[in-house]
């Protein structure tokens, strides 16, 4: 007995699944949507991708120094947000905005309120929110998909900016589905989406409850307003938002109870601001309006305790 | 708002699947040789700890009482090998209470106790106090005096004897080793537990992991419709009195009541079987079978051991250590209790030893990341995480909508969180805040 024992409190025994694990899991599954927003708007966008998923681990890093903290960039977390932030913007903008963007996301959305799992809002959406409100113009001016094969960068509007507008031409269901279409870089391809969101549930990393209930949402009433379904679920942010950010830890509810609550009313306030608000787009402003919403879904949806008396 | 509208159900898909790993499942019980000394604590049980009944220089013989209290809930202790007192001392046990220790020098003899004679059982009350005077106390872990539990303030409100026999830690194989070893003891202990509990009705819970001993019961009771042999699908924590009731008869255990409140009485296997034991020979419990095993053990085994034998000498006896362990638990891996040193003594209630090496994983805590995990795990429908931040934040309020005194600290959520929050801990911590205010 020369080596000392060591002395805990019970469990003695772990599961070997760790924060850093589940977060490359997610990373993992953004990996589909990433090479796909490779393909479809150039190395551009990988550049963008990757300068956000950078200066997010920088600010976190910075952060925690400033701040005397423990730093906790190697939980992954903050690369997750910087790859779901890339994702959320289009090819075309400076890469100083980016920066802003990443640093809204990390340092005032995620750390200002605590970190990991304290932030009551999606950094990475607050991020693009912000982005969108102050820099409204380079947040939507899209490329054309494959725009880098050709020798000037043209513009063009996403789907879902026709449908608003009422002119122009709707992309073919199978360009949808393969995401050759303007857009943020990641929320094209709804083929890597979709990869993406089955190595989630397989992996166990999310509640499928959720992404169906938000997606199912806006397939039924875009249905019954007379628009095109399936146009409707894949065009704009909705399956990124659904798959991604509706599926956060920290800001989304508990119970299977609370998550199809959160699932069905972003559900409506995105088709709602589709439909009759001013934007083209409220697949963004469904999440946040939801986010700060959850304190309440899991207050209602909590379960009585077993062999608990009356709450 | 919606918590009203459910019933009151546990969490279906609770608990965790841990690695069983019961490797001494077929090794059958070896006695240990008789060890040099033994120090026996006089608080081995839940309730009123014993005060010394002998004195240095007494001789005592096997079976012989050395320890009693006047308290109801309490049970006495008894000499566990024959020999000189050498010491009245004291000691802080590994949970933190200290108490009265009796040390006595082995003769090497284990000369029988003249007193120890089959009790003369003819009625209820004849039972109980035998049942008293055999020290027994819950061996699954608890240490709840059996005489107590056998003694429901209103008999007629029971309807159900359940035999604990799950076995649901990972490494422990003693109350197996006990069934497969002692079929006969439990046998008719339990018949003769519902005889004077005066039900006709009796579950047998065996984890499926055990088909031997469920094959066996299952023929051994057949000529009895009253007592049924469960298969309980082998997950953690089904062998968990609460879990194990709701299991075998879909009775809730209201907070702040006891089994009998629901119409049970739960006894534990090796419970049942000693108990019968001493109604055959009046040799009260002092002697115990103990799972020793884990990675730093040479030759894992179960072992019979004289209540108050030092665990270094049994770990000895198991060709000691292989390699320096990292840990040493008294039980098993996710309710054992760690020690610091092996010189602590072998209690009644004690059913394992692990010397724990390559299994040892040292983490940190990390934030919360609110991944809900530890909901889902918690066979209490507890939400572990609002409990760990209103317990940091000491929101007494708060913490009290989240009752963490229905916690029985399995330990499931602290070992599926991905963060490594130690839930279990703050949550027994979170108890002892809610009670003082």
């Amino acid at each position: 007995m020369e080596k000392k024992l060591i002395v805990t409190p019970s469990p003695h025994l772990k599961a070997p699944k760790t924060t850093s694990q589940v977060m490359l899991d997610v990373i993992i599954a953004l990996m589909p949507a990433v090479i796909a927003a490779g393909i479809i708007f150039g190395l551009r966008a990988l550049v963008l991708i990757a300068v956000c998923a950078m200066s997010c681990v920088v600010f976190e890093y910075l952060f925690c120094v400033l701040l005397k903290k423990p730093n906790t960039t190697s939980d992954l977390s903050a690369v997750v947000t910087g790859v779901i932030l890339g994702l959320n913007l289009p090819v075309t903008l400076p890469i100083w905005m980016a920066v802003i963007g990443a640093f809204i996301a990390i340092v005032v959305v995620k750390n200002l309120f605590g970190g990991l799992g304290q932030n009551f809002a999606n950094p990475a959406l607050v991020g693009r929110i912000v982005l969108m409100v102050s820099f409204a113009g380079q947040m939507t001016r899209w490329a054309e998909p494959f725009y880098y094969k050709a020798s000037e960068v043209v513009t063009t509007a996403t789907p879902l900016a026709v449908v608003s507008a009422g002119e122009g031409t709707l992309p073919s269901y199978l360009d949808m589905f393969l995401g050759v279409r303007a857009g943020s870089l990641g929320e094209t391809c709804v083929l890597a989406l979709l990869i993406g969101f089955v190595w989630l549930v397989a992996r166990r990393i999310i509640s499928p409850i959720t992404p169906i209930a938000f997606v199912g949402t806006v397939f039924v009433c875009s249905w019954l307003l007379g628009l095109d379904p399936l146009m409707s679920i894949m065009s704009g942010g909705l399956l990124l938002g659904a798959i991604f950010m509706a599926t956060d830890y920290a800001t989304t509810p508990i119970m299977p109870a609370g998550k199809l609550m959160f699932g069905i009313g972003a559900g409506l306030l995105t088709v709602l601001i589709r439909n009759f608000a001013g934007y083209p787009e409220g697949v963004s402003f469904g999440i946040l309006l939801m986010n700060i919403l959850t304190p309440y879904f899991d207050r209602w949806t909590t379960k009585k305790a077993f062999g608990g008396g009356e709450k | 708002m919606f918590g009203k509208k459910q019933q009151n159900h546990i969490n279906k898909r609770g608990g965790v699947h841990v690695a069983h790993n019961k490797f001494t499942a077929e090794s059958e019980s070896v006695r240990m040789p008789i060890p040099a000394q033994v120090v026996i604590p006089l608080r081995q049980h839940i309730g009123a700890p014993c005060t010394a009944r002998v004195k240095v220089g007494d001789l005592v013989k096997v079976g012989q009482l050395i320890g009693d209290s006047e308290g109801f809930v309490s049970a006495p202790i008894h000499a566990s090998v024959s020999g000189k007192v050498t010491k009245i001392g004291e000691m802080v046990m590994p949970q933190g209470l200290s108490c009265e220790t009796v040390t006595i020098e082995s003769d090497g003899q284990m000369e029988p106790y003249e007193g120890v004679t089959p009790p003369k059982i003819e009625n209820r009350q004849d039972f109980l106090k035998a049942i008293r005077s055999s020290g027994l106390v819950g061996l699954g872990g608890a240490g709840f005096p059996t005489h107590v539990k056998l003694n429901p303030k209103d008999l007629d409100k029971i309807d159900y004897l359940i035999v604990n026999g799950a076995e649901c830690e990972p490494y422990i194989t003693s109350d197996y080793r006990e069934m497969m070893e002692n079929s006969r003891y439990v046998y008719n202990g339990i018949l003769t537990a519902m005889k004077y509990l005066e039900v006709d009705k009796a579950i047998f819970g065996i984890e499926d992991n055990k088909p031997k001993a469920i094959e066996l019961f299952t023929q051994m009771f057949q000529d009895h419709p009253g007592v049924q042999v469960m298969a309980l699908p082998a997950y953690y924590p089904q062998g968990a009195e609460k879990v194990l009731i709701y299991k075998t008869t879909g009775r809730v255990v209201k907070e702040g009541q006891l089994p009998m409140d629901a119409g049970v009485v739960v006894m534990n296997v090796t419970s049942v079987s000693v108990m019968h034991h001493y109604i055959q020979t009046g040799m009260p419990l002092v002697e115990k079978r103990i799972t020793v095993d884990g990675s730093a053990v040479k030759e894992p085994k179960n072992v019979i051991v004289p209540i108050g034998t030092r665990i270094g000498d049994v770990i000895e006896f198991c060709g000691g250590y292989k390699t320096p362990p990292r840990k040493l638990l008294m039980g098993g891996p996710m309710m054992g209790t760690a020690l610091c040193d092996d010189n602590f003594p072998v209690i009644k209630n004690n059913n394992a030893i692990l010397a724990l090496d390559s299994e040892v994983v040292q983490t940190q805590e990390r934030a919360c990341m609110r991944c809900g995990r530890c909901v889902r795990a918690c066979p209490m429908n507890l939400m572990p995480l609002n409990i760990d931040k209103y317990y940091h934040a000491r929101n007494v309020e708060d913490l009290k909508r989240y009752s963490p005194q229905l916690c029985m600290e399995c330990g499931c959520c602290s070992y599926v969180c991905p963060s490594k929050r130690n839930l279990t801990q703050t949550i027994k911590l979170a108890k002892g805040l809610v009670s003082q205010k």
